[in-house]
């Protein structure tokens, strides 16, 4: 019982991290792509201008960086628990997502979208009443 | 490119990219040292997965594909449209890590996919 708790405590914690720093990433790589503007890839030249404007954007940067954290607590998560699990219950995200663009890029969210991220954190709690991992413990050298 | 070859770029290269990844993770097991050096070993037996560099590659994949995205539509509506990938991830689970999805799961995954159906619809 004690290692199921723990077990369930450290998902908990890897899963808000995954949820922090997701939709941040995001949400900084939105702004930073509004102010590069729509990709041109039909030719190496506006390929190549279009890549040198993305890599001096700072948001991107910043939103790069959100995401690798999020990368990081994301494989660490998955070397215990079920991919199963550890995706439907990172849905939280849609929820911070959405107050982010609204604060940071002044994007408007319709009531009906909210009523949309209503059902999906009830879809997420329902996920999170089950065990971690349904497979076998992997043995390894 | 069309959008809809962007959304395809995303959700296929984006749920094969984490199932590479997961299937990395399971070979290496469970991290139960946080500490930095144990980390740098983790991370030196994850690198030594062929599954990882495969999962990486198409998760960058992915990742271009969302900023072209990105660059076309609000964040608001390209992040719940991506979530398509969450039926794909099940059933890919079940496939191909051999997963066993309880049906308590199941409900929960439908529950969560009829939500992004809904914060998509409510796009103009």
């Amino acid at each position: 019982m004690k290692e199921s708790h723990r077990l369930h405590l450290k998902t908990y914690l890897f899963i808000f991290l995954i949820v922090i720093f997701a939709p941040l990433g995001n949400t900084l790589l939105g702004k930073g792509m509004k102010s590069v503007g729509q990709l041109e890839v039909f030719s190496p030249r506006a390929l190549l201008e279009t890549l040198i404007r993305i890599a001096s954007s700072g948001y991107i940067w910043l939103g790069i960086a959100s995401l690798l954290a999020f990368f990081v607590a994301y494989m660490l998560v998955l070397t215990w628990a079920d991919y199963s699990y550890v995706q439907p219950a990172s849905s939280f995200s849609y929820a911070v997502v959405a107050i982010l663009s609204y604060w940071l890029l002044g994007e408007v969210v319709t009531p009906l979208r909210w009523l949309g991220i209503l059902v999906i954190c009830v879809g997420v709690l329902i996920v999170g009443r089950t065990h971690p991992r349904t497979t076998q413990e992997s043995t390894h050298a | 490119m069309p959008e809809s070859v962007l959304l395809f770029l995303i959700i296929v290269a984006g749920t094969g990219g984490e199932l590479c990844v997961t299937r990395a993770m399971k070979t290496i097991g469970e991290v139960k040292d946080f500490q930095p050096v144990a980390l740098l070993r983790f991370i030196a037996r994850a690198i030594r997965v062929g599954w990882m560099w495969l999962g990486v590659a198409l998760m960058t994949l992915a990742f271009f594909s969302l900023l072209a995205m990105l660059s076309i539509e609000n964040v608001s509506f390209v992040v719940p449209v991506t979530a398509l990938h969450y039926a794909a991830g099940t059933i890919g689970a079940v496939l191909f890590l051999k997963e066993r999805i309880t049906r308590e799961r199941w409900v929960g995954v439908l529950v969560v996919c009829i939500g992004v159906t809904i914060v998509w619809l409510s796009r103009r």
